[in-house]
């Protein structure tokens, strides 16, 4: 279809895998926190999560179709954005209109995807060769009877380095969904001036809170690690 | 008249010979400007003593000189029509201005608005979008019908009045980072779509005025919203999640 190839279809389909990712990551913050509050049934949710078949073989690619979708359409959106203006402005002063945040989306984005790459070679792709190469379901270390997610994860958050480019990412986070959460409502139509104040208090206090918890508990397992 | 202190200013101005010339920052001290002049009429004395000397006078688009045609453009110290709001360039008054300033002076820049010389761009691109869609389509010969026969909303006919506002002047293409024209098209697609004489062609009109603005090569819309900021007519954004909606209904539909 024509239509499919225009600029606001394309933003259309960002705006909702966006949201869709939103979502995602509310879930994959309360599942976290699990982590804190009670290791065993983090244990135990993270082992459902990895072997429940409905959210391996149905979720899962659901959710690597959303990443894709977002970043090609993001790159090609890129394409169309510089495209639009070949000689710049010798002196723009775009601060005195807009923010920071909705200007550079494809910075923090960037930033978001390098760090999503960091974290698949972390837990998933060795999950991946776990269950489906070595074809271990368990859940288990060799000879032990605990669940082995726990230890991964605290494993994970003993470098500082890692701590440091972990914290980092998720400022990027903050900032792409300060400008995101409520740009995906106007892409979609959504947004007027009855919506508009409640669809960006939202937004803000989403796009601060989340990242913070995904911050507090790394550190929680990093200063626990530490003695 | 008052004895405000004149201005003495540095302008850094665009020149370029014609669309397929290499253009380039000129720099004209302009000494003794009255700040109760216009921004056009500062102009005006900067031409008047290059032609004195003998150089050509930069080339810049105005007509009514009052806010209504959108003629007049030109990309101000980093902002369209400059630094004050709602106002279109010629409407600018030089108390914008300190005393000793650099004043950048750039044409509207997008892959859409070519220069035609120095600060004068060519804006036809809206006019195609305008024939793409952008009209009612009534039979005018004979007995034509009294538009306020028809009962209106106020609130509807209000909100109409306001996207109808829109004077054509591309700010909304200069401000933004992508040179999108999703705040004109909005704005045009919104003043039909919210009268009942503008319903009957409403999908072609949002899905054919849009596709012109991609095919002129005006880019996406990332909602940054500098557009209502330095649009002079007050345009709201709203419009263009109105534009948004419009179009995906027309297109699942059509
Ligand atoms: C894979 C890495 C990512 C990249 C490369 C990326 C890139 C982008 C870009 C370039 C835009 C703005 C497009 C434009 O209008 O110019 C955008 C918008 C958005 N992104 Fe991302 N992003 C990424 C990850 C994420 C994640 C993880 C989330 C959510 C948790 C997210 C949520 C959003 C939302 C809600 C929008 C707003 C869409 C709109 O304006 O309608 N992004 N992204
Ligand atoms: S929407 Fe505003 S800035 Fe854009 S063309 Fe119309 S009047 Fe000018
Ligand atoms: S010259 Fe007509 S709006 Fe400025």
């Amino acid at each position: 279809m024509e239509n499919s190839k225009t600029s606001i279809i394309r933003k259309v389909l960002m705006a909702l895998s966006g949201l869709f990712l939103v979502i995602f990551l509310l879930q994959h913050l309360m599942i976290n926190s699990l982590s804190v509050i009670n290791p065993d049934s983090f244990n135990e949710v993270s082992h459902f999560m990895g072997t429940n078949p409905a959210v391996q073989f149905l979720l899962q690619p659901i959710l690597i179709f959303g990443v894709i979708l977002h970043l090609v359409m993001g790159i090609i959106i890129e394409q169309q954005n510089r495209n639009a203006r070949p000689i710049k402005y010798a002196f723009s002063n775009a601060g005195a209109n807009s923010s920071w945040m909705s200007r550079n989306m494809i910075i923090s984005g960037i930033t978001v995807m390098l760090f999503l790459g960091l974290h698949f070679y972390d837990f998933w792709f060795p999950e991946i060769d776990i269950k489906f190469i070595q074809g271990d379901m368990s859940g288990m270390l060799e000879g032990e009877t605990d669940f082995r997610y726990f230890k991964e994860l605290q494993h994970k958050f003993v470098s500082p380095v890692r701590m440091g480019i972990y914290c980092l990412s998720f400022v990027f986070l903050s900032l792409h969904l300060l400008h995101g959460f409520q740009s995906s409502f106007q892409t979609v139509g959504f947004k007027n001036r009855k919506y508009a104040p409640t669809i960006e208090k939202l937004g803000n206090i989403y796009a601060v809170a989340v990242p913070l918890g995904f911050i507090i508990i790394a550190l929680f397992h990093f200063i626990n690690s530490s003695h | 008249m008052s004895a405000a202190k004149k201005l003495n200013l540095t302008l850094k101005v665009w020149r370029q010979k014609n669309g397929n010339a290499k253009g380039n920052l000129e720099t004209y001290p302009l000494a003794d400007i009255s700040p109760d002049s216009s921004f056009l009429e500062m102009l005006d004395i900067l031409n008047n003593g290059l032609i004195d000397k003998g150089e050509s006078p930069v080339v810049f688009d105005h007509d009514c000189r009052e806010g209504i045609c959108g003629s007049c453009s030109l990309y101000i110290n980093g902002e369209p029509h400059g630094p004050a709001r709602l106002v279109t360039t010629c409407q600018l008054h030089m108390r914008s201005f300190k005393d000793g300033e650099t004043i950048y002076i750039e044409p509207f820049r997008a892959k859409a608005f070519p220069v035609i010389k120095d600060l004068m761009v060519d804006r036809s691109a809206f006019d195609r979008i305008q024939h793409a869609g952008g009209y009612i389509s009534v039979n005018t010969s004979g007995n034509t019908q009294d538009a306020n026969s028809i009962p209106i909303e106020k609130e509807d006919a209000d909100e109409a009045f306001y996207s109808a506002a829109c004077i054509g002047c591309g700010a909304c293409v200069a401000a933004c980072k992508n040179a999108s024209a999703s705040l004109f098209v909005a704005a045009k697609v919104s003043q039909y779509a919210l009268l009942p004489q503008g319903k009957i062609e409403a999908k072609d009109r949002v899905l054919n005025m849009v596709k012109q603005a991609e095919k002129e090569g005006f880019g996406p819309c990332s909602n940054t919203g500098a557009c209502e900021v330095e649009c002079p007519k007050g345009i709201s954004i709203e419009n263009i999640a109105r534009m948004n909606r419009e179009f995906l209904s027309a297109s699942i539909t059509k």
